[in-house]
């Protein structure tokens, strides 16, 4: 919020020249935006909040889909994942204790209806089951293997960006891993700390090759999910973890897809486009709600929902009607994927438009045991 | 409250045997911290100067010079009856026999007899009891939701904590995985300062900032999130030992999940080749989380997973079991004879952490085979010695009845 506020005062005196693009007018706002915000110094001090605030807000009910379910994140996996092995008799999933259920329970009854031969438990081995994986679906299976936390991903990074992101270039479409799809739960939980609540999609989005998914809900979640699996290149879907059981929707029981690589306008606006993924999209929600209560300015919510490849054009087309750009992630700001999405709209801008592009991140040290409030949530 | 207070101080003029009562709760809580030293066995001295009891009146015998006496001055009936009898008999060093542990590529093994003097017998204790509570409070405090995140605990395995400690040099390194709270006692760290950085304190052995997983100390390299990540990380420790050449070693532990990670066998291969001094320890708690160990590894016999490496299978419910076969590690070590895998057949009371419940109906017969055995077991009512210890035991916990019944289970 208070980011969002920093944006508008020096948007105030930004140059817009795009053609259709109202300015903003100078009315009080500068003096209202100084109290708001007492530090409006955007480069020496980051504001930080120090409660964690966040309302999962669901979408309407979906009806192009067929008949649907109240689902919380946890069971619309679970569903997707169901109706993968129904329609597919290759598919496989796989990871440490998905056998039970996983410890966010995505996996529950799965073995029971499917059998142990479809989804089974691998050792305590990333590298391992990533390599495993790019194999399988080398081989012809469907390969649905998941990482236990995002955080534990690190050791298959090299399987993921050498052999998996690779394999169909490499050997001149010959072979591809394109049916392996890689699911983990990502980013903030409140209690994480550093190795429960981190969000690596920054490092992964550095490799051509490889699909790099986020929901921002159940219904989302299920249909991106079944669209990666269906997807013909290795895709790796990060599920918020934080909205496992917090967001709960109507979600359509019967397969369905989502398009990837493209992103979704949330909310309409004019004033400023708001850009975020995963959990962040409803806390940018929160944002558009209380700078049309407090300030009157009308924001732009989209979700990016795929991180590689990005849907630049809807950013794009947004921007220049807005001429204004906020990207907020719970990853740490430095090269963080709002840089990618901050350089390449500069240099994408419109005829002569320099839109003003900001980015709100999280800070420049892991997560600390008692500060996860401020993670990302400036 | 007052009523309440003068309770406690009536009590604790009792135990301590002091005439005056506290009448501030501060000075009930100053009296009881005086006596109840919850300082790390770093400072053994401290320790053993407040708990040991007044000199007892001289008893005649031929024999008496040779043995050391409890105090007859407690003011509690048991202590009473136990004084009357003689303690002329008792020696204040015994000599165990242990149980033999499996070899791998090695002739000799740690001896199957450990010599344990009275103050080691109390300081194990001491240590493996206090790390008990310690985690005992901290799933306390973690249901209580005043420690929050990730609190892995340690219970039931307190006698490969002890006994490693035991075996080696306070200037000898160590690095463990996550389940850490215990060896962040062992090498020197307050039970206020772990319980602080649990809570995110500021008085934390982190100042706060790590959590129950992150706890450092000097030499001791924490606490580590990552499954299996410490190893290469202990083999360089042991490297760094090696090239400085200051005769000192590197413990390097891990659990039997983490026995599966490539990484572990990268270590092992770089250890052999330079012969670095590391003793790498498997804790076999046969479960990584809820998986059991034969359904993750294709060889449960972690001692031997390193293959070219000498490997030791030690029961890591017996605390003298430990020390020796560690002891026996460490020397190895030093006098340049290579890294050497040990693997510690131990069990953890509570689940994985405090998210797991850690109850499986399957496992209650198991479970229970292994709370038989439990690590603060060791002490036999079979020896004199252990009689005499049983009364100083009280005088470390004399709010806990600790009766002479067979294996000495205390209530926990």
């Amino acid at each position: 919020m208070a980011a969002a506020a920093r944006l508008f005062l020096r948007g105030i005196h930004s140059k817009c020249s795009v053609s259709g693009v109202s300015t903003v007018p100078r009315t009080s706002f500068g003096p209202r935006l100084l109290k708001l915000s007492p530090s409006c110094d955007p480069y020496t001090k980051a504001q930080r909040r120090h409660a964690a605030h966040f309302t999962f807000q669901p979408d309407l009910v979906p009806t192009q889909y067929g008949p649907t379910q109240k689902m919380n994140l946890f069971q619309s996996i679970t569903s997707a994942l169901d109706n993968t092995l129904s329609s597919d008799p290759t598919a496989v999933i796989f990871g440490e204790d998905v056998a039970f259920g996983g410890v966010f329970r995505c996996t529950v009854g799965l073995r029971d209806k499917y059998g142990k031969d479809r989804v089974f438990n691998t050792p305590l081995c990333e590298q391992g089951i990533v390599g495993f994986g790019i194999g399988v679906a080398v081989a012809g299976a469907t390969a649905i293997a998941e990482i236990q936390f995002a955080d534990y991903i690190y050791p298959a990074f090299d399987q993921i960006v050498n052999e998996a992101a690779k394999y169909r270039y490499r050997s001149g479409n010959l072979f591809d891993c394109g049916k392996l799809t890689i699911r983990a739960p990502w980013g903030c939980v409140g209690h994480g700390s550093l190795y429960h609540s981190q969000s690596p999609e920054a490092f992964f989005a550095h490799c051509p090759g490889i699909k790099v998914v986020v929901p921002r809900s159940p219904v989302q979640a299920k249909g991106l999910l079944l669209s990666c699996i269906a997807d013909n290149n290795p895709c790796i879907f990060f599920e918020p973890k934080i909205l496992y059981r917090a967001a709960v929707e109507q979600v359509p029981t019967e397969h369905y897809t989502i398009t990837l690589s493209q992103a979704e306008v949330v909310e309409e606006g004019s004033d400023v486009t708001l850009i975020a993924w995963g959990t962040q999209v409803h806390v940018m929600k929160e944002v558009a709600q209380m700078a049309q209560e407090k300030l009157g300015v009308s924001c732009e919510v989209i979700d990016l929902r795929t991180i590689l490849p990005w849907d630049v054009e809807t950013v794009c087309k947004s921007v220049v009607k807005t001429g204004r750009l906020l990207i907020s992630h719970e990853a740490p700001i430095t090269g963080g994927f709002a840089a990618e999405i901050s350089s390449t709209i500069q240099g994408h801008g419109g005829a002569g438009a320099y839109p003003s592009c900001h980015r709100a991140g999280g800070g420049v040290h892991p997560e600390l045991v008692t500060s996860q409030s401020q993670f990302g949530k400036s | 409250m007052q009523n309440m207070l003068t309770l406690l101080s009536n009590a604790l003029c009792r135990i301590t045997g002091r005439t005056a009562g506290a009448q501030t709760v501060s000075e009930l809580l100053i009296g009881l911290s005086e006596y109840v030293s919850l300082t790390s066995p770093a400072a053994p001295d401290l320790a053993q100067t407040q708990r040991l009891p007044p000199k007892p009146p001289p008893v005649v015998s031929a024999r008496a010079s040779a043995a050391p006496l409890v105090s007859t001055s407690l003011a509690a009936p048991a202590a009473r009856i136990t004084a009357s009898c003689s303690f002329a008999d008792f020696t204040p060093q015994v000599t165990f026999d242990i149980k033999k542990c499996d070899l791998y590529r090695l002739e000799d093994g740690p001896s199957m007899k450990a010599e344990l003097t009275r103050e080691q017998g109390l300081q194990y204790y001491r240590t493996m009891q206090t790390v008990r509570r310690m985690e005992l409070k901290a799933d306390q405090l973690y249901k209580q939701k005043i420690i929050r995140g990730f609190c892995h605990l340690y219970d039931g395995q307190e006698a490969c904590a002890a006994g490693v400690e035991a075996a080696i040099n306070r200037s000898d390194h160590l690095i463990t995985a996550y389940r850490a709270h215990a060896y962040t006692y062992t090498r020197g760290v307050s039970v206020k300062e772990i319980l602080c950085e649990l809570m995110g304190r500021r008085g934390g052995v982190s100042k706060g900032k790590g959590g129950s997983m992150h706890m450092y100390a000097p030499h001791f390299y924490g606490g580590n999130g990552i499954v299996g990540a410490q190893v290469p990380l202990g083999a360089g420790i042991a490297l760094a030992c090696q090239y400085q050449g200051n005769n000192q070693l590197c413990v390097t532990l891990y659990g039997d999940g983490a026995a599966n990670q490539g990484q572990l066998f990268e270590a092992f291969n770089m250890a052999a080749l330079w012969k670095l001094p590391c003793i790498f320890i498997c804790e076999n708690n046969q479960y990584s989380m809820g998986t059991s160990a034969e359904r993750a590894s294709a060889s449960t016999d972690y001692y031997k997973r390193g293959d070219y490496i000498p490997g030791i299978r030690v029961d890591g419910m017996d605390v003298l079991c430990v020390r020796e076969a560690v002891k026996f590690a460490a020397d190895l070590c030093r006098a340049g004879k290579g890294p050497i895998v040990m693997e510690l057949q131990t069990y953890r009371y509570h689940g994985h952490s405090m998210s797991d419940p850690g109850v499986r109906k399957w496992m209650w017969p198991f479970g229970r085979r292994w709370r038989r055995q439990h690590s603060l077991r060791w002490l036999t009512p079979s020896h004199h010695w252990t009689t005499c210890a049983t009364t100083s035991l009280k005088t470390i916990h004399p709010w806990r009845s600790v009766g002479p019944t067979p294996g000495l289970s205390l209530s926990l």
